[in-house]
């Protein structure tokens, strides 16, 4: 056998009220590409920072190459030889690659060097990357590259990925694997991090579960099937969910020729996007995160007003309406960003009962609220969406973020809305939870409703659309009907690996 | 190690009981500055605290002066308040006073000497709009060209002490003062006068709208939709406009609103304590007002409570002032104190405080 890379043995962290980790033991081999898999709040993040030295474990030991590692700083850890990948990146905008590469180095070259060790390392691990770009113009598949390269330059013996997968495209994503591939060939070990089991079935070589902060199973992944992979994700075997074939009614929502210039820099435009829903019908629109998603839900929600006749109801134009006309005209939305802009952090549930469903529930009479009717409204949600709390006047800050996510779904789908709009309706909720959203928006729509998914988990929008578009640098492309579609023309849909060929051959097919 | 750990959520016990213990470490470190400017801190802190209310000789005279103080102060503060919530912040409410009782006082001028009982409603009304009028410039500003509302309102109040001086001895002057600055005495002229309603108490028409106005925030706050948006718009500015609260809007009301509360403070202290327009009006009830609405928690009880301590502690440091020589600056110190106490505290309400290494947590 040969010897670990690391060693981890019985690491524990408690936070007040839960335990992040309990005993978590196991060990990464050179050159292994190791996947640690995990529900949202099963501990994985904690775990790596732990490695990462950002976070102190209670209890436990960790060895790197045989020496005790007990890094009291990310500077130690990368010292020590272990670099790592964030989910949310940390460059500058305004900065240019090679200025935000020198900007994460201990002792950086000078530009010229340095530029030239960028290239270098691009084109040795398939990464195509112009060091003298600007990182406001980069796509976000391109912005990681940004941070594996300077992860790279460190030549680090243990890379950590959080989540790398999640602002890809799936064409992206085979040159990333391209690039883990040749590493691990080199003798890098690889922490994977992610709960995307068919990824972690093509690239990885070993698998840690865990789940509540337990090293529940070790498997090799390849090995065996992703449902039992899943099963020993969640504790339970999950149920699709189910729809019946519905035939598309009326047309309720339509927006055509609708075009917004950033409000920022670097924000996203929108160019000129034309879609149409029918009652009934579950749009899905895919992207990479960026790409014009959040604008998008502005325009339709009311926050941002556009041009007459850019977004139709029935045919009438709402295009001048704020957010409480449209919501009375039954066009309701979930925004992605739950704390401070879908709920108010600080505000009890039942306050945040009546930020949206105030002018459909009838939720005040001559401006003064009742406060009674919000709270058992706010009640009723958390009951028929299974929201976690103990009683409606915590403060929404206080609920996890799956619980929030269930609420804040859930406040719409009891308003009984014409259209619904949802951004990103399952992020950061667990799988079983996830599920019954999903089930709850095909049954909105079962009812004749019309509803238009935003995300950027390609599973989840085939599993409920009836029609897929992609949005890509704020254009829309033409809907297709979900059925059918392939990884690979969903891929070229979301814009391919955004107009970059891989250095390495055939990555793109 | 100390260290600070975010609570899940606000502690209540700690909202409440800040303000209480800001106060105690206010008199202890009060206590020490008097004790070092060689008076008997005790002595000094009964003084401030005790004598104005309780005094065999001087209660008299200070305890109707507790609700003269504490009348504009809470009036302006709770005008701010609902500006304060909604992160909008007029710092300038003292030249909304000063603008306020020029023109409440110039209305009652121009009927002199007429008695008419509808010249006094007239001249609120006319303090009232003076005071918006004058909050509607960096409202306007701030909504027309994204001026920064706090420096606009600010600068405006040494543009109003200067309109102030300029109507003490110009346009308002009396002219039977014998060139003296400073205009007629309102206060003593039936028709234009807000008389103390009650003997001996200090109850006045402004002290009378002062409690109007906290039990109407209150309602306001607690029960309309309009507060529910001004907590929402101050709390999660993308909440609220996704909740169709409309910024400008609300900025324009909340500036108008202060503006209007703290014209109204001006003009019932030009046609009551203070009696005439002069030179030196304007003694700063505007920017104490700022630390009234923030020791109040921004809560309309609150403030009520914290603009009878704030009062008290005026009171109290002009008799410290008399009775033991204190310099007026070290009361200045030790109202400054008082916020500066607050203020820290105030993270305990969202923190924890932990001691000892990290493994605990």
């Amino acid at each position: 056998m040969s010897a670990a890379l690391l060693e981890i043995k019985g690491l524990t962290k408690a936070y007040p009220g839960v335990v992040a980790n309990d005993d978590v033991s196991f060990q990464i081999k050179p050159g292994e590409v190791h996947a640690l898999l995990g529900e949202n709040g099963a501990g994985k993040s904690t775990l790596v920072k732990m490695i990462y030295g950002l976070v102190r474990p209670d209890a436990g030991e960790m060895s790197l190459k045989g020496d005790g590692f007990a890094p009291l700083e990310p500077r130690a850890a990368r010292a020590a030889g272990v670099a790592m990948v964030f989910q949310h990146f940390s460059l500058f905008e305004a900065l240019n690659v090679a200025e935000n590469v020198a900007l994460g180095m201990e002792n950086p070259p000078k530009p010229r060097d340095l530029a030239k060790q960028i290239r270098d390392v691009s084109e040795t691990y398939g990464l195509p990357l112009d060091p003298d770009r600007l990182v406001g113009e980069l796509s976000a598949g391109e912005r990681q590259r940004v941070e594996i390269i300077r992860c790279l330059l460190q030549d680090p013996k243990l890379l950590i990925m959080d989540e790398p997968t999640s602002v890809l495209t799936p064409q992206e994503v085979d040159i990333l694997f391209q690039t883990l591939r040749k590493l691990s060939s080199e003798g890098t070990a690889i922490l994977y991090i992610s709960h995307k089991l068919e990824e972690i079935r093509a690239l990885c070589d070993e698998a840690t579960i865990l789940r509540l902060g337990k090293v529940v199973a070790t498997c090799t992944p390849r090995d065996v099937s992703a449902a039992h992979m899943a099963e020993l994700m969640v504790g339970k075997s999950l149920a699709t969910p189910a729809r019946a074939a519905s035939d598309a009614g009326a047309v309720l929502l339509s927006v055509s020729a609708l075009s917004l210039s950033p409000a920022t820099p670097f924000g996203t435009p929108l160019r000129d996007i034309s879609f149409e829903v029918r009652a009934g019908e579950v749009l899905g629109i895919g992207g990479v995160a960026g790409n014009g998603q959040d604008e998008l839900l502005a325009t339709l929600s009311g926050e941002v007003k556009t041009g007459a006749g850019a977004v139709n109801l029935n045919g009438i134009s709402i295009s001048g309406l704020g957010p409480n006309a449209r919501r009375k005209a039954g066009l309701l939305c979930a925004p992605e960003e739950r704390l401070g802009h879908a709920a108010a952090p600080d505000m009890s549930l039942t306050e945040n009962a009546v930020l949206t469903a105030r002018v459909r529930q009838g939720l005040d009479k001559k401006g003064f609220v009742n406060w009674a009717g919000a709270k058992s409204f706010a009640q009723q949600v958390i009951q028929q969406f299974d929201v976690r709390t103990p009683s409606a006047d915590v403060a929404a800050r206080a609920l996890s973020g799956g619980n929030l996510q269930k609420f804040v779904i859930g406040r719409e789908i009891l308003q009984n809305p014409r259209v619904l709009i949802v951004n990103q309706p399952t992020w950061g909720v667990d799988a079983s939870a996830a599920a019954a959203i999903r089930q709850a928006l095909l049954d909105l729509a079962q009812g004749g409703a019309a509803v238009v998914v935003i995300s950027q988990d390609l599973d989840e929008l085939l599993e409920v659309s009836d029609r897929f578009c992609a949005l890509n640098e704020g254009r829309l492309s033409e809907p297709r009907p979900a059925r059918g579609l392939t990884m690979e023309e969903i891929g070229l849909m979301l814009g391919g690996a955004h107009d970059l060929q891989s250095v390495e051959s055939g990555a793109v097919a | 190690m100390i260290r600070l750990i975010k609570r899940p959520a606000p502690s209540p016990l700690w909202s409440l009981a800040t303000p209480v213990v800001a106060v105690i470490l206010t008199m202890i470190a009060g206590g020490i500055m008097f004790a070092a400017l060689g008076k008997d801190p005790f002595e000094a802190i009964r003084v401030i605290f005790w004598d104005p209310l309780f005094h065999e000789r001087f209660a008299s005279y200070s305890r109707p002066q507790l609700l003269i103080k504490a009348g504009p102060l809470i009036l302006i503060a709770i005008g701010l308040s609902l500006g304060f919530r909604a992160g909008i912040w007029n710092i300038g409410a003292e030249g909304q006073y000063i603008i306020g009782a020029i023109c409440g006082a110039g209305f009652g001028l121009a009927f002199y000497p007429s008695e008419n009982p509808l010249i006094f409603p007239g001249m609120v009304v006319a303090g009232a709009l003076g005071g918006w009028a004058w909050a509607m410039i960096p409202a306007i500003l701030k909504t027309r060209f994204r001026t920064n509302e706090i420096l606009v309102s600010l600068l405006l109040v040494y543009v109003a002490e200067a309109i102030l001086a300029t109507a003490a001895t110009g346009f308002l002057r009396n002219p039977e003062g014998s060139g003296f600055p400073g205009s007629r005495n309102l206060a003593r002229h039936a028709g234009t006068d807000n008389p103390e309603l009650i003997a001996n108490t200090g109850m006045h028409w402004g002290v009378v709208a002062a409690f109007i106005a906290v039990i109407a925030a209150y309602v306001l706050l607690n029960r309309h939709i309009l507060g529910y948006q001004i907590k929402l718009a101050g709390q999660a500015p993308r909440a609220a406009r996704f909740a169709g609260v409309n910024p400008t809007r609300l900025i324009i009301l909340c500036l108008g609103v202060s503006g209007a509360l703290a014209g109204m403070a001006g003009l019932f202290e030009v046609s009551g304590p203070a009696g005439q327009i002069s030179i030196d009006f304007g003694v700063g009830y505007g920017f104490t007002a700022i630390i009234v609405a923030f020791l109040g928690r921004l809560h309309p009880v609150g403030i009520l409570l914290a603009g009878l301590l704030m009062a008290l502690t005026y009171i109290g440091g002009e008799l410290a002032q008399l009775m033991l020589g204190v310099p007026a600056s070290a009361i200045q110190a030790f109202q400054g104190m008082l916020l500066f106490f607050l203020l820290a505290l105030d993270v305990l309400s969202n923190y924890r405080i932990t001691f000892g290494a990290e493994a605990k947590a």
